[in-house]
């Protein structure tokens, strides 16, 4: 049984290293405080200009009965004014429920989505996060966009957001 | 007779506007959200004039006078409108993605002359000036007056808000979309033309928690510019004042216009 497991474990890494791409943590703190709700969250890359080359991840309710969590996207200030308020709203592979406290973990494949058109060069991935009746933080992970290298960069956030780790695999 | 008495009322009304102005109440309309988002999104706006910026104090704005413009350019009627003591409120439903406008505008033309040691005042149309004789009025001035109050709130991307080319209007930098930290320059019209010289001031809401009201004054340069850059994220009340003069069927006349808009500056 266990010998078996260990086989079929390198044919998964075989399989994620022919994609590879950006593996992502986020770390939403477990906040102590009366009235708490899931974060809001989105994730982008901009290039060295301020553009928005890559939009990643949009986090809220979506499953709120007439799209009522698209009421608060923009809240999301930063990502609503550069990306959001152009935005035909749920955007497919882009919207994604809201998460609990603790580390998510996203991964995004170099031959899917934004990622697959993505020029090499020097980026930022940003992640935002607002609370309903809590705080609102930008983390920004700056990286160097190189298909094939590989290389973990963070940056930590201070109130609605920890550790951000962005993990470039092959 | 009804006409007679209407005009009195608008006279009545104006020379109350006036007044106000002279005595330092500030009108506005402060909407609920200046940035909104989905397919349901309303809000609900406030209409007073008042001393202090932004509460409610001295008298409602008057609600028939108000006018919504859609982003397409359609007109909107204000929903769950009441007139209270100090304040207007009503709301609006963004059935529109973009900039929808919600204003007080009003044009006229004011005439005063001397009687004796009295001023006397007239308002009306220009048809009215010449038959009722106000024309031949010794020593008559004709001024037309226009006045501005007004906001703008955006659902989803901003558009462009289409100027109506009378009185002191807004252009440039889009009203919804200033941010702490950013320099943006704005374009004053007047009559659509270039309104040069003029001076603005701005002062933030929640004056009432500061000794000094902290307001700005700003000029628009030849072409009618001006940059703003503000200290804090919030509420800003703008006026400016406009005095020149204006073509009327053939007749130049001074002109005076007036203008506030509500801007919110949103936090980073």
């Amino acid at each position: 049984m266990r010998k078996l497991l260990c086989l079929a474990v390198p044919v998964i890494t075989a399989g994620a290293a022919h994609a590879g791409g950006i593996e992502l943590t986020v770390e939403i703190p477990k906040l102590s405080v009366a009235e708490y709700h899931r974060p809001y969250v989105a994730i982008w890359i901009e290039d060295a200009s301020g553009k928005v080359a890559a939009n990643l991840s949009v986090w809220y309710d979506v499953d709120l009965k007439d799209s009522e969590g698209e009421k608060w996207l923009k809240d999301i200030r930063q990502w609503w004014r550069r990306t959001g308020r152009s935005l035909e709203m749920p955007l497919d592979g882009v919207s994604s429920p809201t998460k609990a406290p603790g580390a998510n973990k996203v991964t995004f494949p170099s031959d899917k989505g934004a990622l697959a058109t993505l020029a090499p060069g020097d980026y930022k991935l940003i992640v935002e996060a607002t609370r309903e009746v809590g705080g609102k933080e930008m983390v920004e992970v700056p990286f160097k966009w190189a298909p094939g290298a590989e290389a973990t960069t963070s940056a930590k956030g201070k109130e609605e957001l920890g550790v951000i780790t962005l993990k470039l695999t092959k | 007779m009804k006409a007679i008495a209407k005009r009195l009322i608008t006279a009545a009304a104006v020379a109350s506007l006036m007044v106000g102005a002279a005595h330092a109440h500030r009108a506005w309309f402060v909407p609920s959200a200046t940035v909104v988002s989905g397919d349901n999104a309303w809000v609900t706006i406030d209409g007073a004039v008042s001393n202090n910026l932004f509460f409610p104090d001295h008298r409602p704005m008057q609600i028939d006078a108000i006018s919504i413009t859609a982003p397409d350019g359609s007109t909107v009627k204000p929903a769950n409108a009441m007139v209270g003591q100090y304040r207007t409120t009503f709301d609006l439903k963004l059935e529109q993605k973009g900039t929808y406008r919600i204003a007080q505008a009003s044009n006229g033309l004011n005439a005063s002359w001397k009687e004796g040691t009295e001023t006397k005042r007239w308002r009306g149309t220009m048809g009215d000036y010449v038959s009722q004789g106000i024309d031949k009025k010794p020593g008559v001035q004709l001024t037309t007056s226009s006045r501005r109050v007004e906001t703008f709130v955006t659902n989803g991307a901003p558009t462009d808000v289409k100027l109506t080319g009378k009185g002191l209007e807004l252009s440039g930098a889009h009203p919804n979309d200033l941010y702490l930290g950013e320099e943006v320059t704005f374009k004053l019209t007047d009559n659509g033309k270039p309104a040069a010289n003029v001076e603005i001031t701005l002062i933030q809401g929640g004056d009432r928690y500061r000794e000094q009201a902290g307001e700005v004054k700003l000029k628009t340069d030849a072409s009618g510019a001006f940059k703003m850059k503000v200290e804090n994220a919030g509420m800003y009340w703008l006026e400016a004042e406009s005095r020149g003069t204006t073509t009327m069927e053939g007749k130049t006349l001074s002109s005076m216009s007036t203008y506030v808009a509500v801007l919110e500056v949103l936090p980073g």
